[in-house]
């Protein structure tokens, strides 16, 4: 799929294909419907110890539609895009929609809102890379990663994945809209080893562009680092301390934020920010705002899910909480207006502050700085907050040595208020963007 | 009954107009390449599912996904290509594309025959067709009012009803051809209580490879109506929960849990064939106290994590992995098998067609001690007792592993006192059973609703454990 004309000619048979869909709903009595269609192609292959290990090449044709019959909704998805899949699958959301029931809040996005112009966002730019070179460069990012230090004793391997499609939605409003995308990652994971410990750690770079990924050379040194600096880790004992989470790390904390002012947790009041609309969630230096049509980015998009154009705008201002996350259902449900983030938020930043992570330790002291989480102890109800963790104990602004096998417990709402301080050591690799996070106390659970 | 390959082959072949001949042309194609083994993997699945919300019928979704995979091996090396067009040429091509992982060799030719009919744990069924439409929402509605009814402090009822089928033929180039007809079922209840200011959630579920009746039959169902309020009821007297190490008994059932995340993955072949685990080369060492026994059962009958076959052909069977605190054996798919010298276990499962398999769980659980539960919670001073849980992960290269109780209690002096708040509980695997001190006579199933990630692919699991005291857990709460 690697060239532009034929490209075009894809796009314009999936948008005929959903078409096709809307009318053969329409012809089964649906009053209104919405179809999307999408086909991707791409390589993933895996370097192991030098030597390839797995070659997998992914074909993906994916098409889904909804039907209204009235504000009665069914829905049907399939891989298999033969003629007779296609209208048995529309067979069998308008059937489903017959056993739902009418919800005043349930149809398409209101026609008025669709996005009339459709920028191009510079988000396809194929790899042409043969099998060959691709698994040249997985060698090349391993090998980095193994020749480091002789503490690196193992190998999960580097891994290339490049992937191209097309992603086409219309409904009955009239509305077709399409994009073609690209999406290339390199990444390394090894093991180190000291006396009978093994550690593992990873890195990894992810772009729409090759051009734009990190070198192979730098993703397995990095890989190489972390996993050396975790060896000889302990654990420390149960303390409250303040806590900085690596920029890295410091996404999965927006995405809890973004989860708790999502429409669907807020009308099913399954939300620790329910009501905080023009309420104050973080301190006022924190400024939160989604941009969709970022050039190259990775979560870019001209349209959400359901055709409405995507615009940027703040989720935080000053500290104040000054957007929900909507889409038209949920939206309904609050008595809003859908905010066009049916799918969910693209391109989230956080603004940057001044310090990078090494004057960030300074300010904090004396605490933890966490390199790495795990679970999902992230109750969203309540905002209670306990996950594994491990990273390095923090003594007068310097690192200390790693530490493992602990928790970090606190509530996210406290959380948000008790942010000091927010880095410039932006992590860009994501759909979100941010600096490491000083926080001024949790809980740490360990020995 | 028809026999499942039988049923597979009508429904995965005979459309497509495809012959065992044209497996046979596929897999010589891929023979005539240097490689070690290779298969076909057909899949025809659908699953439906319906959602009830703010007590309407709110949305039903159907899924068609269809295609096949073809795989190369050759050493430690995979190709894999996968089509979801059940045509010979795409086949032909696929193969093709997979064998490119070894070089060019002599031509091969290979026949295959229908591999003897193995085991029978749940009926060849379709059970999206086992309720009419009304009957599926009718049930919804039941859970719903079940729900409300326990108490006025339910605010938000979300239930959602799955079903599954699957249809799966592998053809190998052992020779063998072997099908599975895979029904799946699942019931699950989440809600919202409110009480002034404070909000709170619980859910319950279950399910099996069975017809919906499973769900009904015993009022089941309405059973996980009941565990989701009466959850959320207790975490809404909550307090914060205690932080730092302490002794912790893990009640029966979905508690084992711990097992799969402690103990599972570390034991999956490929993670010790490349000596990544924890547990690499610890065979025959002593990884957990006396009177602990660990298996991966994939032969229960109708369980959620259970196969007639794995996704490789492979029967599945009953691994002892833990026996009596030795650790005796880890789970295979065959290429994992065959590069460590020793048989599959039936553990090569993938999530799809367009997936590649690895090792993976079935059910996953410890077998039962002698003591009573009560006798358990009786010999601890001070301690904390969880009886439900969230998802747990691992890292398996250092061992160490989490897991989030949903519902927990402190115990005092011998008694379970309050309730408190859900809290990650973090260990180290190879050492956790060797902290357990007494193993209950309580041995309990989950209740079906296990689902287990890895590499990217979701698959269905089942665990289980009788009531465990941990005589040392690090538990991550607030309060210290």
């Amino acid at each position: 799929m690697s060239n532009r004309k034929e490209m075009m000619e894809r796009e314009a048979r999936l948008e005929q294909l959903v078409s096709e869909l809307l009318a053969e709903a329409k012809k089964q009595g649906a009053s209104a419907a919405e179809a999307g269609v999408s086909s991707d192609t791409g390589l993933s292959l895996t370097v192991r110890m030098g030597d390839v290990e797995t070659i997998e090449h992914t074909r993906d044709n994916g098409l889904g539609i909804t039907v209204y019959f009235g504000q009665s909704k069914g829905s049907a998805s399939t891989s298999d895009l033969t003629p007779q899949a296609v209208r048995d699958s529309v067979k069998a959301a308008c059937n489903i929609a017959k056993y739902t029931t009418e919800d005043s809040c349930s149809g398409l996005a209101d026609a008025e809102l669709m996005a009339k112009e459709l920028p191009d966002l510079d988000l396809y730019h194929p790899w042409d890379i043969d099998v060959d070179a691709a698994i040249e460069l997985g060698k090349v990012c391993e090998d980095a990663a193994r020749s480091l230090d002789d503490r690196i004793v193992n190998s999960e391997g580097a891994s290339l994945n490049t992937h191209a499609g097309l992603h086409v939605y219309g409904n009955s409003h009239g509305f077709v809209g399409g994009y073609p995308t690209s999406r290339h990652s390199l990444s390394c994971a090894v093991i180190s080893q000291q006396a009978e410990a093994m550690q593992r750690d990873y890195w990894y770079t992810v772009g729409r562009a090759a051009t734009d990924l990190e070198l192979a050379e730098s993703v397995g040194k990095k890989a190489a680092g972390r996993a050396l600096g975790r060896l000889g880790a302990r654990k420390i004992s149960t303390r409250e301390a303040p806590v900085i989470f690596q920029s890295d790390v410091a996404t999965s904390l927006l995405r809890s934020f973004t989860g708790a002012i999502r429409g669907a947790a807020l009308y099913r009041k399954s939300s620790f920010l329910l009501d905080h609309l023009d309420k104050k969630v973080f301190p006022d230096f924190v400024h939160i705002h989604e941009n969709p049509r970022q050039l190259k980015g990775l979560g870019s998009a001209a349209f959400d899910g359901e055709g409405v154009a995507t615009k940027a705008k703040d989720l935080v201002r000053d500290g104040m909480l000054k957007s929900y996350i909507l889409g038209s259902y949920s939206a309904r449900k609050l008595g809003m207006q859908t905010t066009g983030n049916a799918g969910g938020v693209r391109n989230l930043a956080i603004d940057p502050g001044e310090l990078d992570l090494g004057a960030l330790l300074k300010k904090m002291d004396r605490g933890l700085l966490v390199t790495e989480m795990m679970g999902h102890g992230v109750n969203m109800v309540t905002g209670d907050y306990s996950r594994g963790a491990s990273g390095f104990w923090v003594e007068q602004g310097e690192i200390q040595y790693p530490v493992e096998e602990i928790t970090i417990a606190g509530n996210l709402k406290q959380m948000f208020q008790q942010l000091l301080a927010v880095g410039c050591d932006e992590e860009c690799r994501g759909n979100i963007r941010t600096g490491s996070w000083l926080i001024e106390n949790m809980t740490i659970a360990g020995s | 009954m028809p026999d499942f390959i039988d049923i597979a082959r009508g429904v995965l072949l005979e459309p497509a107009g495809l012959q065992e001949s044209d497996l046979e042309s596929v897999l010589d194609q891929l023979l005539s390449y240097r490689i070690d083994a290779a298969d076909i993997y057909f899949q025809s699945g659908r699953i439906e599912s319906w959602v009830l919300e703010d007590g309407i019928i709110k949305e039903g979704a159907y899924n068609i996904e269809q295609g096949a995979g073809v795989r190369a091996i050759s050493g430690e090396k995979t190709g894999f290509a996968y089509t979801d067009e059940l045509q010979l040429p795409a086949l032909l091509e696929a193969a093709k594309t997979a064998r490119a992982i070894a070089r060019a060799g002599e031509q091969r030719s290979i026949r295959i025959s229908k591999a003897p009919s193995t085991q029978r744990l749940y009926p060849p069924i379709n059970p999206l067709t086992s309720l009419t439409e009304q009957e599926k929402v009718d049930l919804l509605r039941r859970v719903d009012a079940e729900a409300r009814r326990q108490d006025p402090r339910v605010k938000q009822v979300i239930v959602s009803l799955v079903a599954a089928h699957d249809v799966v033929l592998v053809a190998n180039t052992d020779g063998t051809l072997n099908g599975d007809v895979r029904p799946l079922v699942r019931l699950s209840v989440s809600v919202i209580v409110e009480q002034g200011e404070r909000r709170e959630q619980g859910a319950g579920g279950g399910g099996a490879r069975d017809a919906f009746s499973y769900l009904i039959d015993q009022d089941r169902a309405l059973g996980f109506a009941r565990d989701a309020v009466n959850q959320a009821l207790v975490n809404l007297e909550a307090e914060d929960a205690p932080a730092g190490a302490m002794t912790v008994v893990l009640g029966s059932g979905w508690p084992g849990v711990l097992l799969h995340e402690a103990i599972g993955h570390g034991l999956e072949g490929d993670f010790n064939r490349k000596g990544t685990s924890a547990f690499a080369g610890r065979i025959g060492e002593k990884v957990a106290a006396s009177g602990c026994t660990v298996v991966d059962n994939g032969t229960l009958a109708g369980r959620r994590g259970s196969l007639n076959m794995d996704d490789e052909g492979t029967p599945t069977q009953n691994t002892v992995l833990i026996e009596d605190g030795i650790l005796k054996g880890y789970m295979q798919d065959r290429m994992n098998a065959r590069l460590m010298g020793c048989a599959s276990t039936g553990n090569g499962r993938r999530e799809s067609y367009a997936h590649l398999p690895m090792p993976r769980m079935t059910n996953t659980y410890m077998l039962p001690g002698k003591y009573d539960p009560q006798e358990i919670i009786s010999s601890v001073e001070k301690g904390l007792y969880a009886v439900n849980f969230g998802g747990g992960q691992v890292d398996i290269t250092s061992g160490k592993f989490v897991f989030s109780a949903s519902e927990a209690y402190l115990i005092e002096h011998g008694k379970v006192t309050r309730p408190v708040k859900g809290a990650t509980l973090i260990g180290d695997g190879p050492e956790i059973l060797t902290q357990v001190s007494m193993v209950g006579n309580d041995l309990q199933l989950d209740q079906g609703v296990g689902v287990c990630g890895k590499e990217g692919q979701s698959l269905p699991v089942g665990v289980g454990q009788p009531t465990l005291r941990i005589d040392e857990l690090t538990v991550g709460g607030t309060n210290t």
